[in-house]
Order: C-alpha cells, then sequence, then structure tokens
C-alpha cells in the first residue's frame, strides 16, 4: 500500500515560510507530478514526505499512520535523487545493495533482488563498474534500480531526468512510464518540465510559491485551468493572454471587446460579470487559424518559425503578443499582414484576480 | 638526444636564448641547491670521522687524511704531498710541526729529517665513509627502543587523529546546528596559540592524568588538531548532501554514513592529514623531551639528544642518527606525494 495524506503541511526557514498549508490525498498506485517553476516549493515538499526536511506544521500520513515523527530511513519510501546521488566508490552491485544490507536482509536475497531489479532495467553487464565509469543515462537506471530493490511503499522521484539529453529523456520518460504500470507502487514525480508532467502524470500538482494551485489530471488542467498561472504553465507553447472588457452580457454568451476593437463571443453561463468588467482572455496558440476573411483578427507577423509539420507565427495585435501554431507549412513572411480566426477555438476567462471565470 | 633531453632543453625562443630561460633555469638551479644542499651536505657529513667534521674549510665529501706507520715512530703519521726544493713532489709523513717549518721524514727512509715549509705541502686524502657512525650507535645506543617508540607514537598518534578530527569535521560540515561555524572559529583560533604557551598548563594536566612518562602522554594532547579539522572539513563539504540524503533513504545510520560514505569518499583529504601528522609526530623534539624522562621510553628525536652532552657534542652520531630518522618520512614523501599536490589543490589551502 501506498497511501500518503498530507494535512495543512507548512514548512519554513526561519522566517522564510516556503510550503504554506498544503492538502493532498494521493493514492495508493497513483502517479503524481509536482510541477511549477523553480522555486516553487515542489522539491522541499517532497523531501518533507521523505522525512528529509522536517515540517513546522501540520501532519503527513503514509498508509493512515502518522509519520511526522518517523525518521526517513523507517518510512519505507526510496527516492531517485536528481544528481543520482550514487556512491561513487562503490560499485554499481554495492550501490544496490547498501540499503538493503542496513536492514540486515539475508545475503541470498539481496542477491536475488538485485539481479531481478539489474534485468528489469538492464543493468546487468555493467554491476561491478563504479558510478564514474557509467554514461549518465545508465546512472540514472541504477539510481532507479536502488529504489526498486528496496520495494518501497511509495517512490520519490526529484527530477531525475534533468540531467540527461533531450533524446534520452523521452525514452527514459516511457520507461518510467512502464516501470509504473509494472510496479504498480505509488509514485511522486518533481519535475518543472510540464511536458513530462503532463506525459506520466494520473494527477498533477501545479505549485507556485510554496501553494498548490491546482490539482488534477493533466486533461484537466490543460481543458479547465483554475487560474491565469495554471493556464500558462501547461501547455506549450505557453497560452496566449489578452485584455478584454465585456460588452454584452446575454444569456449563454458573453460578448468581449479586445484590442482594436475586435469582438469575441464566449459561450458562458452562471456568471457575475457584469458589462464594463476588465477580463482576461486566454486563446491556447493551437487553437487560433488561419483566415481568408478580413473581417477576424488582422495581426502583423514579427517572426515566422517553420518546423515542417507546423508553422509558429509570432504576431503582434495593437501590442499585445499573440502567438500562433498553425498545421502544415505557410507561404508567411516577417513583417506580413495576415488574418487569424478563433472561431469554435476555447476561450478560457480570468478575472481580475487570474482566477478563471466558470460556467455553471 | 633523447625525448627527456629534449624536454627537459627546450628553449621558449626556439634556438636562442629568451631571458626567461635564463631566470627559469638560474631559478631552478638555485632552488635544487637551497632545499638539496643542506641534505646533502647532511648524508655526506654523517660518513665524516669526528676530525674530518672539525676540518677547516669545511668538505662536502668525506674525505681521510692518509696515515702511515714509520719505523722508529710509536703513532702512525699522517702524509703529505710535500714540494722539494727542487721542484719535485714527494710523499712525506709528518712528525711535528715547529712554527712555520714541518719536519717530516720519507717513510722509505725513516732516519733523516726533512724540514719543508707549511705552505709547500698539502696533506693525501682519499674519499672515506666513516659507516662506524652508522654501525656503532646500533650496538651502544638503543636505537631499535627509540626507533620502536617513535614508530608506535607516529602510527598511533596519527590514527588517532585522523579518526576524532574527521567525526569533527563531519559534525561541522554536514550538521546544520547552532554555534556550528562559532565551533569552527574557536577550532580555528587555537592555531594562533603556539605549543609554548600551553605547554605549563599541558604539563600539569598530563601529569595530574598520571600520563607523565609514558607514551599516551605524548600521543594524547596533540591529536585533536586545528588544521586537521579544518583541512577536513573543507574537503567535506564538497561532498554533496544529497548523498547523505541518499544514505539517509537507504537506512543508514549516522555512523555508516560516516564511516561508510563519508570518510572513503575524503580519503585524499585524509592521506594529506596522514602525512602531516606523520611528519610532525616524526620530528617531534621539545613534548616527547618534557613527558619523557625514562631512556627506555625516549623517541628518536629525543634519544638522539643524548649524543650532544654538556661537555661534548658527539656530532659524527648526531648526523648519521638524523640520516636514519629522516628516511622513513622521506619515504612517506616519495610514495605519498601525489596525495599531497592532489589533496592540497582540492582542499584550497596552501
Amino acid at each position: 500500500m501506498g497511501e500518503i495524506k498530507l494535512t495543512d503541511v507548512n514548512k519554513s526557514y526561519g522566517s522564510v515560510h516556503v510550503l504554506k498549508d498544503i492538502n493532498l490525498h494521493i493514492k495508493d498506485g497513483e502517479f503524481v507530478v509536482f510541477v511549477g517553476p523553480s522555486g516553487c516549493g515542489k522539491s522541499t515538499l517532497l523531501r518533507t514526505i521523505a522525512g528529509l526536511e522536517k515540517i513546522t506544521a501540520g501532519e503527513i500520513q503514509i498508509d493512515r499512520k502518522r509519520v511526522n515523527e518517523t525518521s526517513a530511513a523507517d518510512r519505507g519510501l526510496a527516492m531517485v535523487f536528481q544528481s543520482y546521488a550514487l556512491y561513487p566508490h562503490m560499485s554499481v552491485r554495492q550501490n544496490l545493495a547498501f540499503g538493503l544490507e542496513n536492514s540486515s536482509m539475508p545475503k541470498a536475497e539481496i542477491t536475488e533482488r538485485i539481479g531481478e531489479a539489474a534485468r528489469m532495467l538492464e543493468i546487468d553487464q555493467y554491476l561491478d563498474r563504479r558510478p564514474g565509469q557509467l554514461s549518465g543515462g545508465q546512472r540514472q537506471r541504477v539510481a532507479i534500480g536502488r529504489a526498486i530493490v528496496r520495494r518501497p511503499t511509495a517512490f520519490l522521484l526529484d527530477e531525475p531526468l534533468s540531467n540527461l539529453d533531450a533524446e534520452l529523456r523521452v525514452s527514459t520518460r516511457a520507461e518510467i512510464a512502464a516501470l509504473h504500470t509494472r510496479i504498480g507502487s505509488t509514485m511522486i514525480y518533481v519535475t518543472h518540465d510540464q511536458v513530462e508532467a503532463m506525459t506520466l502524470a494520473h494527477r498533477i500538482v501545479v505549485m507556485r510559491a510554496g501553494k498548490i494551485e491546482q490539482v488534477g489530471t493533466p486533461l484537466d488542467l490543460y481543458n479547465e485551468p483554475a487560474n491565469r498561472f495554471v493556464a500558462g504553465f501547461i501547455g506549450a507553447p505557453h497560452m496566449n493572454f489578452l485584455k478584454a472588457e465585456v460588452a454584452a452580457v446575454e444569456l449563454g454568451t458573453v460578448t468581449l471587446t479586445i484590442g482594436g476593437g475586435h469582438k469575441l463571443l464566449v459561450p458562458l453561463s452562471g456568471h457575475k460579470l457584469k458589462v464594463g468588467d476588465k477580463v482576461t482572455v486566454g486563446i491556447r496558440p493551437q487553437h487560433i487559424t488561419l483566415a481568408a476573411d478580413p473581417g477576424s483578427l488582422t495581426v502583423k507577423t514579427r517572426l515566422v518559425e517553420a518546423l515542417g509539420s507546423e508553422t509558429v507565427i509570432h504576431a503582434d495585435l495593437h501590442g499585445e503578443k499573440l502567438l500562433a501554431v498553425v498545421q502544415g507549412q505557410k507561404q508567411i513572411g516577417s513583417g506580413d499582414e495576415v488574418h487569424f480566426s478563433v472561431a469554435g477555438a476555447p476561450l478560457h476567462l480570468f478575472d481580475e484576480n487570474g482566477l478563471r471565470v466558470k460556467s455553471a | 638526444m633523447g625525448a627527456a633531453a629534449r624536454f627537459i632543453l627546450r628553449r621558449k625562443g626556439g634556438k636562442g636564448w629568451h631571458w626567461t630561460d635564463i631566470v627559469t633555469w638560474v631559478w631552478l638551479i638555485g632552488g635544487l641547491i637551497i632545499m638539496f644542499g643542506p641534505a646533502m651536505w647532511l648524508a655526506f657529513s654523517s660518513f665524516k670521522t669526528p676530525a674530518a667534521l672539525n676540518e677547516f674549510p669545511p668538505s662536502i665529501l668525506p674525505y681521510v687524511t692518509s696515515q702511515a706507520t714509520v719505523q722508529g715512530y710509536d703513532k702512525p703519521l699522517q702524509l703529505f704531498e710535500a714540494k722539494m726544493p727542487d721542484g719535485t713532489t714527494k710523499v712525506l709523513a709528518e712528525v711535528r710541526r715547529i712554527g712555520l717549518v714541518a719536519q717530516m721524514v720519507d717513510p722509505t727512509t725513516p732516519g733523516e729529517i726533512i724540514k719543508v715549509n707549511m705552505n709547500d705541502r698539502t696533506p693525501v686524502r682519499s674519499v672515506s665513509f666513516a659507516t662506524e657512525n652508522y654501525t656503532e650507535p646500533f650496538t651502544q645506543f638503543d636505537f631499535l627502543r627509540y626507533l620502536w617508540n617513535s614508530v608506535f607514537v607516529t602510527v598511533v598518534a596519527t590514527l588517532i587523529t585522523l579518526i576524532v578530527n574527521s567525526m569533527a569535521a563531519f559534525a561541522l560540515s554536514k550538521y546544520e546546528f547552532t554555534g556550528r561555524n562559532l565551533a569552527m572559529f574557536v577550532i580555528l583560533a587555537t592555531l594562533m596559540v603556539p605549543l609554548s604557551v600551553i605547554m605549563v598548563p599541558l604539563y600539569s594536566i598530563i601529569s595530574t592524568l598520571g600520563m607523565f612518562n609514558s607514551l599516551w602522554g605524548v600521543i594524547l594532547p596533540t591529536v585533536a588538531t586545528p588544521t586537521g579539522v579544518f583541512i577536513l572539513r573543507q574537503y567535506m563539504l564538497t561532498i554533496p548532501d544529497e548523498l547523505i540524503d541518499a544514505a539517509r533513504m537507504d537506512k543508514a545510520s549516522e555512523w555508516q554514513i560516516y564511516w561508510r560514505i563519508v570518510l572513503p569518499l575524503t580519503a585524499p583529504a585524509l592521506a594529506v592529514l596522514a602525512i602531516f601528522s606523520v611528519v610532525w609526530r616524526w620530528n617531534d623534539f621539545l613534548w616527547p623531551l618534557i613527558v619523557l624522562s625514562r631512556r627506555e621510553l625516549y623517541t628518536l628525536q629525543v634519544g638522539l639528544s643524548i649524543y650532544s652532552g654538556e661537555l661534548n657534542v658527539q656530532w659524527h652520531f648526531i648526523l648519521a642518527m638524523t640520516v636514519v630518522t629522516m628516511i622513513p618520512v622521506v619515504l612517506v614523501f616519495i610514495f605519498l606525494q601525489r596525495f599531497i599536490t592532489t589533496g592540497i589543490a582540492g582542499t584550497g589551502l596552501k
């Protein structure tokens, strides 16, 4: 079992408050990803769960038992560190065995577990090498192997892919996902890369400045971000934000005026918007299409990046930046005037506080 | 010319001599003479007889003036090469000297005295190594006893130094606690206090603890050295904290973290401290002299001082035994010097 429950967890270093009222319930077997910009406290949160940092207030439960006072060694968790933290003076085999020897496990079982993990991770050929003689990807596997042999109740992974090159990162990401399916244990994964978060997670926890901004499945976060921060953080390239003013409120629709006097119709009901309210409208770059009709948004391109399968257009809309990703190859140059259409695109509305204007 | 010669003789300016080449050579040769000269002199002088040691002007190689037993004279006479009035040179034995004139005899015709001006004769000398300087102390002087005491003090003190200092360094580098920096500062501050200042209180402590006239009294007072703590702490700071976190997750106790993770990774710095400690302990003279008053407990350095008595100093024995006592330290340096260079570079200590 690997159920982890955090209740009102707070952590401060002196006067610096790094975790603020964290409430989170991680179910057994779930793959949860903590994501957020650097310095948001996600690694600290992971370390408090691991027991490497003491919390200042609140409660941490693992399998319904309070573990606030339990040392890291006795929480039954295993951690994979960003730097891998392999013991450089020990062979791969000794690295894997170290934790098992410390819990005075019989030699035969240690050998068996190491053999099993080594086969699973395909590191059997270099069990007798030192970490210094391994490549980054191999070290990564050993670090994961060291966690697997412990058979922990939950795996904690602290930015495990950040030291790998782009290609290896993609393949290792897939392997971690496969590993999770195979082992079925709870995994908590910290990253600042939202692509990793989107591809791996059952649920994503978006954090900012020590607070949880939103918890949800990757598609929930993508389709219904709770606030401007989450909307901007999830999805690549980032969502476009345009200043808008409510021009008319009708039953089931809100009409907005954006820069240049363009009107946008947003289907929305059960809200408290009034005419004249200032809002922010968010449009994902992928939802913008090119239109031939001069009646739609007319913008001036600043930069056009042709990626082959898609074209990224950086444009200016009355002083506001607008990014569009359109499918295929387009004959557009920098400085050209083009017409964008957002007809049918999901539009996200955020109020003055940056919170999502929800449709009831 | 081989590759080595080409390497040594290469010059900055290609063919000609650049001034930096000259400065480099002068600097290196000067350095060699300054650093190595005294050691060479010591080694050669240790093979000189007492008479040769007192000779003026001194020589580097150990020369012995040749002597011959001449018929009609009880004692062996010294041989000289004398310039005869006719311009030839002859080997003569000196009988006595009166003022500026030496009375000499030809060993082949002992009856006839030849008067030679002092300036016209030079002693017949040959290089000869007085190995009895080395062999005699081993029989008369309790060299093996002193050697054992020195080895015991050096080895035990070095081991304790390494353990105690690395423990302090571990705590000061890897644990967060209030007063950590203050503790480090206080430890470093003791560097400013020379041994001579604390000698008397230290002596009374040792004496109260009953360690007077015991090798432990020599070993224990200086096992905790600020230099050692500093070298090791600076090195341990470079060990990533994630390694220690990983060990904690791996159920390692704090002792295991210290013993199985931190100590092996500190090996280069430990080697540096071990070398320093061996050299300090081996060469230590004043403190053992104070604590040890029984001959059978003397360390080598104290034992050597027996040769400088109140009335005469047996330089030939002192020099020979100094060479012997230098050997272990030199060996330690030869075999461990790569650790010194890498270790010192690694700790940022000069």
